[in-house]
């Protein structure tokens, strides 16, 4: 494998697409095969076949479309004419579309005139929820065929590893991802490049990469439609991250649920093996570099990176202290840099572009973009990628298709069962680490949760506390113990029999929990009950006052 | 890399201290005086974090950090205790609390209870939080180690030293988060797991969840029963663990003490084990020499006097029976010798001698009952093992008076007549010594030039040397905490497999490490440091021994000539010797 | 629609040269525990205590171990479950959107709690943390399919799919 042979690859990508006077793209990721998008695919593939149309329209089925609520998706490129994003399509409906859009473009060329009952199954493209968006991680979902290695080299694919190897140091790799100011997206924000940069500074027999793909927050699934929808930028991320450390070996650890995502990475990983792109020499250099896939077991805490080391290892997924950190001493006791899918995705966009052009989005400190999976009472759910320093209300009010008039909106839930909950009088804060720890919200993974009036939120607080307790490691007291007497304060307190001691005792034991809990999980799993008792004290203290008696059991 | 020996200083409560670049925050702060609590950590064990007592804030840092698993930073700046911290260790407390059952009373470690006394320190004087206990019955499976999960508090020094310190992984942390549990893999009962009885689990719980099976009911029945006659004997290593049970230092020797007290608990005779390690050694330096002159396809001669050895070598190294030594261990050989020397010679009826071993041990209550052999002379060699802690209990139930017993109680003779050989079969090196001494005297007829081999004593868990014995040049080693044994043995059966030279010619293994004086049933606590103090108080007692060799000690020289034969002799592979055999590690 | 995983309905129906060959493909690799797990639990539907002996000796890892690993986490089954396996999300998202009145009707349905298998060993109902479907809420797993914004109203129609032989049964409740 060689530039020339990327090149080349592209450009017969590109001349083969030419050839199609329209090409249909069709999500085929989890969320739209749920929702029956298979059929559509065989309906398309029966229609091109029955109307003969195969040398003028391509189907391509590719990743994520964003807008997973209103699947199965399919956009249409005809030449010359706009794109068009059809929604909640199904075996029916898109034999009309081909019958009555396609075949009719291709039939009154110019003259055509969009049919008015089509109209129903049109998204427009002018609405907020797509053009506020900044699409860099997601800039290929969607687009590519995360099936074929070819399309993503037709996307600049592999051109950040070709610069990376052709003409720069690991040093002067980790100078620029510095100065891109890339911090790590699983939440913590901590710098990738000084992450890399003290693994890179270890004295080791080995190293490692670990892509952690171990999704917790039960409410995001960013990763998920990453893995699936563009997994060779995953690979290309890992391959530079590998040689800026220089590590050998990779791995890919994945939930066990996300099979669709697996297998994408595992087919991803032997194309590029076979493109001579993973393994010994790789494009000609000395640089050698391989990595596998692991699956995880439905644990929460394996994505806590000495959990996840430990889980690699063979052992209980059970965190340990740091330090020592994993980048001085981790898998197997060697140097480990464990960055999240999300971040690796960054790197090539960074290094195609150079990290002024990354700088420049987003906000001082907060370079980028971040991805949130917007679910609940919206009105447009799905997953967006908007620039850091965006404000919350401007993705709620707007993107996220919520009224802003009215009181419909209570609480936005950011961050999972480490996050918290915000009220809509702080909606104007910025989307960035450290304006939103200041109100006592972890960014978290990009969980986004708009909760409407007719949630409570103890009862969302008895979801998030039982979630803790069932997905504690067992290994710290504070932990263990401390959130299972946690919820059984607030199921006291839901039944009605709360008093304003057990408000106190709430406080003390959650205090006990962020001070003496082991790892960052534990130490967080009270934060949704802080921000309750900050931003919403009455929503429990009314079922103390009020003597609220339970109506729903629990 | 960082320079091990580098120096860092930090404060602590505003007071300096000078550490070593790696040492935590809470060994700068046992430096600088500076008293932090913990409950999960171990001194010898590596920290696991789980418990959270001993957190400490440092200036800088937002989150609280724990003592016991953060290495200390030059520059800082450390605090101990402010209300905050001490709030929070008090609510940690309270959690814990709130998953233990309240039986302080009726538990065995009541008093020694390291969770009891944090109890204390902190004042907790009501439960402020609903109780959490979970419902898992006991299990006395084994007859020597009791498991109550129950009063877990998952610390997981039990499973450290059961995993990585033994290698034996009989206990497990099965489920997670609350319903964490405590137990031998895939729900089995600890007797079908590998368990070998050691004890050493329960040698480092911090609380009453794993302690020895107690017998002194069984052995204060005995006593009261007019037809019985009751004998004890008592442990090289029981005589120098006792006293920290009675205010003495640890490892002073309190043998006279002991006599007394077992005279005064009612006990009609009282013997000492160490007449037995005296006539192991008169018989295992015979197979060594043997051996050595006539047998060398059975070299090396490994060591049989632990049981828990014993029974992890039947499990897991069973390719290794033809090289062990066919000795029973000194307490069963005494046993034996009781019921038909002794017996014999004072008219006694064998059946009606109880014999009492007061050991250092859990295992050696699964030992006197493991096969026939046990009772070769058609009695039980042994009747009833009790650990040290139990015969401490037993003191204490009798109404004794530590301090007023007499220090200068002999044993009765013939069978409590010792040398300093005997004595030191109490500590990791001393069974090697002690043959050593005796396979020198059997070949050469002199006495081994240098005795109190300091290369193989101390607390290294491998620990080797080479003896010239006339014309053969002896390669020894010594080890003790069964993780240390895989090495010896593989490197030996490598020997075997490509007719090298063998690595060893003799190999000396105590589970315990340390040996005896560490063993799973001493009192508590039990850290490296008591053990070597323990051990300390073993190699002065021989040193002041007039008599060190077993082949001197006239009481052995005439149970010989009277009754045994020869070493080896018939009537001495009759009763004095073993047999192994293969056992699956899972029985089922 | 995707395809149901191709397990045996006899779990017990694997040989042991199933077994060896999971083991002999991951003897040599690195981390090969859970996925040795992974693959023995999709072949026979859960890991027997066999299973995890022969495990031990082909990767010398000690039994301890082994179920340490399968007692952690959640996916590990050590019973064999019923042919269908029923997971319904409980993320965030399928919470607030009822993903509790879901399991609610299926144990009532099926006539069985959370973690239980129906008395013919037909269904298993279970919960996972999240499917990563949550613009979807709320979903359901059966055997590799899911289906989105299920209904409660909808759980008799999506068994039936699936009842097979067992089509009497399920159509009495």
């Amino acid at each position: 494998m060689s530039y020339e042979r990327l090149c080349e690859t592209a450009e017969q990508e590109c001349r083969d697409l030419e050839k199609y006077d329209g090409i249909i793209y069709t999500c085929g990721s989890t969320g739209c095969v749920s929702s029956g998008c298979q059929d559509v695919i065989q309906a398309i593939t029966d229609c091109i076949a029955s109307h003969d149309i195969a040398g003028r329209i391509k189907l391509i089925v590719t990743g994520c479309m964003g807008l997973c609520s209103l699947g199965p998706l399919v956009r249409i490129e005809l030449k010359g004419r706009e794109p068009v994003l059809f929604k909640q399509i199904d075996s029916l409906t898109i034999r009309l579309i081909i019958l009555e859009y396609v075949l009719q473009v291709f039939r009154q060329k110019d003259a055509f005139v969009f049919p008015y009952f089509l109209e129903q199954f049109v998204v427009p493209q002018d609405l907020p929820f797509f053009t506020e968006q900044k699409k860099i991680v997601l800039a290929n979902t969607g687009k590519v065929d995360p099936a074929r290695i070819q399309s993503y080299i037709a996307r600049e694919g592999f051109m950040a590893l070709v610069k990376v190897l052709s003409s720069m140091t690991p040093e002067a790799l980790i100078s620029e991802m510095a100065k891109s100011g890339l911090r790590g997206r699983s939440g913590a924000g901590f710098s990738t490049a000084a992450k890399w940069d003290i693994a890179r500074k270890q004295q080791a027999a080995e190293k490692y990469i670990i892509c952690n793909g171990d999704e917790g927050d039960p409410g995001a699934y960013i990763d998920r439609s990453l893995m699936e929808s563009d997994p060779f930028s995953v690979i290309e991320g890992i391959i530079i991250a590998g040689f800026a450390v220089g590590a050998a070996k990779g791995w890919v650890f994945i939930r066990s649920e996300y099979a669709l995502a697996a297998s994408r990475i595992e087919q991803a990983i032997e194309q590029a093996r076979d493109w001579k792109l993973l393994g010994n020499n790789i494009l000609g250099t000395d640089f050698s570099f391989d990595c596998e896939v692991r699956l995880g077991a439905g644990t929460f805490v394996c994505g806590e990176e000495t959990a996840l080391i430990a889980t690699m290892e063979g052992k209980r997924g059970t965190p340990s202290h740091r330090p020592p950190y994993p980048a001085v001493k981790g898998l197997w006791t060697m140097p480990t840099v464990i960055n999240n899918v999300k971040t690796l995705a960054n790197i090539p966009p960074i290094i195609r572009n150079g990290a002024d052009w990354f700088r420049a989005i987003g906000t001082e400190g907060n370079s980028g973009t971040k991805v949130f999976s917007i679910t609940g009472s919206a009105l447009n759910s799905g997953l967006i990628e908007v620039p850091m320093g965006i404000s919350l209300g401007r993705i709620v009010y707007h993107m996220a298709g919520v009224a802003e008039t009215g009181t419909m909106v209570k609480a936005v839930q950011i961050g999972g069962p480490s996050g918290g909950i915000l009220p809509p009088p702080f909606f104007d804060v910025k989307v960035e680490y450290e304006s939103l720890r200041d109100l006592g919200i972890f960014i978290g993974s990009g969980g986004f949760i708009i909760i409407d009036q007719t949630v409570s939120l103890l009862d969302l607080l008895l979801y998030y506390l039982d979630f803790a307790v069932d997905e504690s490691c067992g290994r710290c007291a504070a932990c263990r113990i401390g959130s299972t007497q946690v919820l059984g304060v607030l199921k006291k307190i839901r039944k009605g029999r709360g008093t304003l001691d057990d408000l106190a005792l709430l406080e003390r034991l959650c205090m006990a929990m962020k001070n003496a809990s082991l790892c960052g999980l534990g130490q967080a799993a009270a934060n949704p009950v802080f921000s309750t008792l900050k931003y919403f004290p009455e929503e429990i203290e009314g079922y103390i006052t009020t003597r609220e008696v339970d109506t729903h059991e629990r | 890399m960082k320079d091990k020996s580098t120096k860092i200083c930090l404060k602590i409560n505003h007071k300096s201290v000078e550490v070593v670049q790696g040492a935590t925050i809470l060994e700068a702060a046992i430096k600088a005086r500076v008293n932090i609590p913990t409950l999960c950590k171990h001194p010898d064990l590596v920290a696991t974090g789980a418990c959270g007592i001993c957190v400490v804030r440092v200036a800088g840092r937002s989150q609280l950090l724990r003592a016991c698993c953060t290495p200390a930073e030059d520059g800082m700046d450390v605090v101990t205790n402010d209300p905050e911290i001490i709030a929070t260790r008090r609510t940690v407390l309270e959690l814990i609390l709130s998953t233990h059952p309240n039986e302080c009373l009726t538990c065995g470690r009541n008093g020694t209870c390291e969770l009891q006394q944090l109890a204390e320190d902190f004042g907790i004087r009501e439960k402020t939080l609903p109780a959490l206990v979970s419902d898992v019955p006991k299990d006395c499976s084994t007859g020597a180690i009791v498991l109550d999960s129950r009063k877990c508090i998952k610390c997981g020094r039990c499973l450290t030293v059961c995993q990585e310190e033994q290698n034996v992984w009989a206990l497990t942390f099965k489920n997670r988060g609350l319903s964490t549990l405590m137990t031998p893999a895939g729900d089995i009962s600890l007797d079908d797991s590998p368990c070998v009885k050691c004890g050493q689990c329960s040698a480092h719980c911090p609380v009453g969840a794993i302690y020895e099976q107690d017998d002194t009911g069984r052995v204060w029945r005995a006593l009261s029963d007019p037809g019985k006659f009751c004998i004890a004997q008592i442990a090289p290593s029981v005589r120098t663990s006792l006293g920290s049970a009675f205010g003495y230092p640890v490892g002073t020797n309190l043998v006279g003490q002991i006599y007394d007290a077992l005279r005064k608990i009612g006990f009609k005779k009282v013997f000492d084990t160490n007449f037995g390690a005296d006539v192991t050694v008169m018989e295992e330096a015979s197979e060594l020499v043997k051996r050595l002159e006539e047998n060398e396809e059975r070299l090396p001669l490994i060591t049989t006097c632990c049981p828990s050895w014993v029974d992890y070598m039947e499990k897991f190294y069973s390719d290794m029976i033809p090289y062990f030594s066919s000795c029973k261990s000194p307490h069963a050989i005494l046993g034996t010798l009781t019921k038909t020397y002794y017996a014999q010679k004072m008219g006694i009826d064998p059946s009606n001698i109880v014999v009492v071993s007061i050991m250092p041990c859990t295992s050696k209550k699964y030992e006197i009952r493991r096969n026939e052999y046990m009772a070769a002379s058609g009695y039980f060699d042994v009747d009833i093992s009790i650990t040290s802690r139990e015969f401490i209990r037993m003191i204490k139930q009798a109404g004794i008076i530590f301090s007023e017993l007499d220090f200068l109680a002999v044993a009765d003779s013939p069978l409590g007549d010792y040398s300093g050989a005997g004595t030191i079969f109490g500590a990791s090196g001393g069974v090697m010594e002690a043959t050593l001494r005796t396979a020198h005297y059997f070949m050469t007829g002199t006495e081994m030039p240098r005795m109190g081999l300091k290369e193989i004593q101390g607390l290294e868990g491998i620990k080797e040397t080479s003896i010239s014995i006339g014309s053969h040049e002896l390669k020894v080693a010594v080890a003790h905490g069964l993780k240390n044994v895989e090495f010896i043995i593989e490197g030996v059966k490598n020997a075997i497999r490509n007719k090298a030279p063998l690595p060893y010619h003799f190999i000396e293994v105590m589970a315990c490490p340390g040996g005896c004086v560490g063993g799973g049933g001493q009192p508590w606590p039990i850290t490296n440091e008591i053990r070597i103090k323990r051990a300390q108080g073993l190699f002065k007692d021989d040193s002041m021994k007039k008599n060190r060799s077993s082949h001197e000690n006239e009481s052995i020289k005439e149970l010989y000539k009277d009754f045994l034969g020869e070493p080896l002799g018939p009537r001495a592979m009759e009763l004095l010797h073993n047999s192994y055999q293969v056992r699956d590690k899972y029985k089922r | 629609m995707a395809e149901t995983k191709g397990r045996p309905g006899n779990p017990f129906a694997m040989e042991n040269s199933a077994i060896s060959e999971i083991l002999g493909k991951w003897k040599n690799k690195q981390s090969p525990l859970l996925m040795t797990l992974h693959e023995i639990q999709k072949n026979r539907g859960y890991i027997s205590r066999e299973s995890t002996l022969e495990i031990s000796e082909a990767l010398d890892i000690p039994l301890a171990r082994i179920y340490e690993v399968l007692t952690f986490n959640n996916y590990f089954k050590l019973s064999p479950p019923g042919d269908v396996v029923i997971s319904v999300c409980t993320g965030t998202a399928c919470h607030l959107k009822g993903s509790g009145q879901l399991l609610k009707k299926l144990e009532k349905v099926l006539g069985i709690h959370i973690g239980e298998t129906t008395s013919d060993g037909r269904f298993h109902l279970q919960y996972v943390r999240c499917i990563g479907c949550c613009s979807l809420a709320p979903a359901l797993v059966i055997n590799g399919k899911v289906y989105s914004k299920v209904d409660p109203l909808q759980i008799k129609q999506i068994l039936a799919e699936w009842q097979g032989e067992a089509r009497e049964s399920v159509d009495e409740l």
